[in-house]
């Protein structure tokens, strides 16, 4: 009875212990839940407006003095025209009380640079445009579109706003003329990094993303699964292979930024290949990705049940066929598993890229491993570091796309080891 | 005993690193009869099982000294081949341990890695064959593509003897082949065992004195790594001559 009583008081300071330990752990993961909702709400708030760009309608007057400078209207001329000021005195036709030419380089700055080639090409393409006026939608620069999409913008003090009070009228009287849209932002799927907002977009490090992981995984995968079976089924034990062993598993814990370093050195200035290249980027990321698949791949390996191989051994198998027939099977899932998570910590990596010179401002999508290209994460950073208002959206929207591809990536790795795990 | 004799072990010693497992231990098996291997846990029994077929070989701590000779020849010897060795002594292991893989694949994966038969029909008949053996065909010729996984403990079992003898071996070492049957089970593989007698040398370790008396008509009684007598299992069972024997099968160690 007497011990009972104990028991019972006991108990209760037990169970107020688990419950204290529960409330602590749900504690935990609020504000870990919290934190993470703040941050995705806040680039996704941001990097939503990225997404859209701001248009302005204009009736365009293909004015054939300005275009054709010489008498037998030439290809050339047409490439050469002052497409500026063709869309300057559209803008002027539009507000035709303004005659200041400061201010009409103003009023002309509403519309993005590029749309001069773009109409360039538009005429090359259709020379009987020449002469004629048609309504078009151009793409407004950067500043205009930032003050759209922001209208808290418009009550900043005119000394601190992007836009003056004069700009601010002229917008919204194109504004009142229903001449102001918002659309699909094409240029942030299809472009690579400018230096007008506008016309930057995520595709140009995208495809170097592409190049850069593409070389890690053709590196990395082979080289670490054959060094891994190595190790686990064939290699002897002894004092040799543990060396080996413990300086893998060191090797995954190095800083990356040393990976970065020794590419710089080896790859750069000893083999002398192209600075800036996705091939030099995926030969370091490999570096860094093989250790984790290395890991991987042992504890995969280690994870078939021994009674397996002795099955195959008993029937007289050969240490190969079975290691090949049934071990690295039964290992594939964990092993893919482990190369995906290993290929988005790569696809996240920017510091040893930095080294080895994928940071450069690069305007053209690159077309091959050669090419000179920079990669998600690194866009980002350059696009964060750059002043201009506008690329504080695409900074956000940078993110956004790096993060899909991170959760596609992982959700990849889950759905591989749930479809293919093997129960015993 | 006037029978042939296909496995004669002499003076065989096997260690684990330091600690020593068997101890000279000579034993005969007789061709083409069940022999058991009786004893309390930790006696050694699987590791000389494991000798037979040099599984041994797979520890690296494990060291064998003495001989065990096969069919006139030592199988410790350098110039056998211990994956040949396999091909000729099969085993069946204490868990049932079928691949996942299909049920047909199961049994046609030692034919197929040894290149013994030359068309699908071939090897197809072969494992029809292997599974009639292993009195398992009834019961799973409608889905040989099932995983063998998906079968019941017994079942799976019968279907690694089926494996084991697709490769036609001349012995079958069997660990403890029904620890982890149900007793009907238990009754299919130990009725299994005396058809298959007829054709293979078997060894099978037990822990269980009824299953040695049931099935086999030589008994080895193994205690602390020592054989301690070996006979007749009728006469193991009536009269034994070692007072270690006795008390064991009393009931009084193990
Ligand atoms: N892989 C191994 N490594 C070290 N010691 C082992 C190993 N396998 C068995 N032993 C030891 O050898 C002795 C005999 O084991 P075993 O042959 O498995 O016994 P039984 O099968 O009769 O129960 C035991 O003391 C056991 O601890
Ligand atoms: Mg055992």
């Amino acid at each position: 009875m007497n011990n009972l009583k104990k028991i019972e008081y006991s108990l209760k300071k037990r169970k107020r212990q688990e419950s204290r330990f529960k409330i602590y752990g749900l504690l935990g993961i609020a504000t870990a839940v919290s934190f993470l909702c703040i941050i995705l709400s806040s680039i996704f708030m941001e990097g939503k407006k990225a997404f859209l760009s701001t248009y302005i309608k204009l009736e365009v007057y293909f004015d054939p003095d300005i275009i054709y400078t010489s008498n037998d209207q030439k290809e050339e001329d047409i490439k050469f025209a002052n497409f500026q000021k063709i869309i300057k005195n559209s803008l002027n036709s539009f507000f035709p009380e303004i005659s200041d030419k400061g201010e009409l380089r103003k009023l002309s700055n509403f519309i993005s640079s590029s749309e001069e080639e773009n109409l360039m090409k538009l005429v090359l393409k259709n020379k009987q445009l020449v002469g004629q006026k048609i309504t078009l939608w151009l793409l407004a620069s950067s500043k205009i579109d930032v003050i759209n999409k922001n209208p808290d913008m418009e009550l900043i003090a005119e000394e601190d706003r992007l836009i003056s009070d004069l700009e601010l009228n002229w917008l919204n009287e194109i504004r009142s003329a229903n001449n102001i849209k918002s659309n699909f932002n094409k240029n942030f799927f299809v472009k690579a990094d400018s230096t007008e907002p506008e016309q930057a977009g995520i595709w140009g490090s995208l495809v170097g993303s592409f190049f850069t992981l593409f070389v890690t995984l053709i590196l990395s995968f082979p080289i670490a699964v054959a060094a891994g079976v190595f190790l686990e089924e064939l290699a002897p034990k002894n004092k040799f292979t543990d060396f080996i062993e413990v300086n893998i598993n060191n090797l995954a814990a190095v800083p990356s930024i040393i990976f970065g370093l020794l590419g710089l050195a080896i790859f750069l200035n000893v083999m002398h290949l192209p600075r800036s290249a996705p091939i030099v980027g995926g030969m370091v990321l490999a570096l860094m990705t093989l250790p984790t698949i290395i890991i991987a791949t042992r504890a995969s390996l280690k994870a078939v049940p021994p009674s397996i191989r002795e099955a195959a051994i008993g029937l007289g198998a050969t240490k190969f066929q079975t290691v090949t027939h049934h071990v690295l099977p039964l290992s594939l899932p964990g092993i893919l598993t482990g190369t995906i998570i290993g290929m988005s910590q790569a696809l996240g990596e920017s510091a040893p890229l930095l080294m080895i010179g994928m940071v450069a401002f690069i305007v053209d999508v690159p077309g091959s491993f050669l090419d000179s290209s920079t990669v998600l994460p690194v866009q980002i950073y350059l696009w964060k570091s750059t002043a201009a208002r506008g690329f504080v959206e695409l900074t956000a929207a940078g993110v956004m796309v790096l993060l899909s591809f991170l959760i596609l990536m992982n959700g990849i790795a889950v759905f591989i080891r749930q479809k293919f795990e093997k129960k015993w | 005993m006037t029978e042939k004799i296909k496995i004669k072990s002499k003076n065989v010693n096997v260690y684990y690193g330091q600690k020593k497992a068997l101890d000279k231990i000579n034993l005969e098996i007789p061709t083409n009869k069940v022999t058991a291997l009786i004893g309390p846990s930790g006696c050694g029994k699987s590791t000389f099982l494991r000798c037979i077929n040099r599984m041994n070989d797979t520890i690296d701590i494990c060291r064998i000294e003495g001989k065990i000779i096969v069919d006139e020849e030592d199988i410790y010897s350098t110039e056998v081949d211990p994956v040949l060795l396999r091909a000729k002594i099969g085993m069946v292991f204490q868990k049932p341990n079928p691949f996942p893989k299909s049920i047909f694949d199961n049994v046609a994966y030692g034919p197929k890695i040894h290149g013994i038969v030359n068309s699908n029909d071939e090897l197809e008949e072969l494992v029809i064959y292997s599974l009639k053996k292993a009195g398992l065909f009834g019961e799973v010729k409608d889905r040989l593509n099932d995983t063998g996984t998906s079968l019941s403990g017994g079942q799976q079992q019968r279907l690694c003897i089926a494996r084991a003898i697709a490769i036609s071996p001349q012995i079958i070492l069997m660990d403890e082949p029904c620890s982890a049957l149900d007793p009907i089970a238990t009754a299919i593989i130990e009725e299994l065992i005396d058809e298959l007698a007829k054709n293979f040398t078997i060894v099978i370790v037990t822990h269980s004195m009824q299953q040695a008396a049931r099935v086999s008509q030589q008994t080895a009684f193994f205690h602390m790594g020592s054989l301690i007598e070996v006979g007749r299992t009728d006469q193991i069972f009536s009269t034994p001559s070692q007072k270690k024997t006795q008390d064991y099968i009393t009931g009084k160690i193990g």
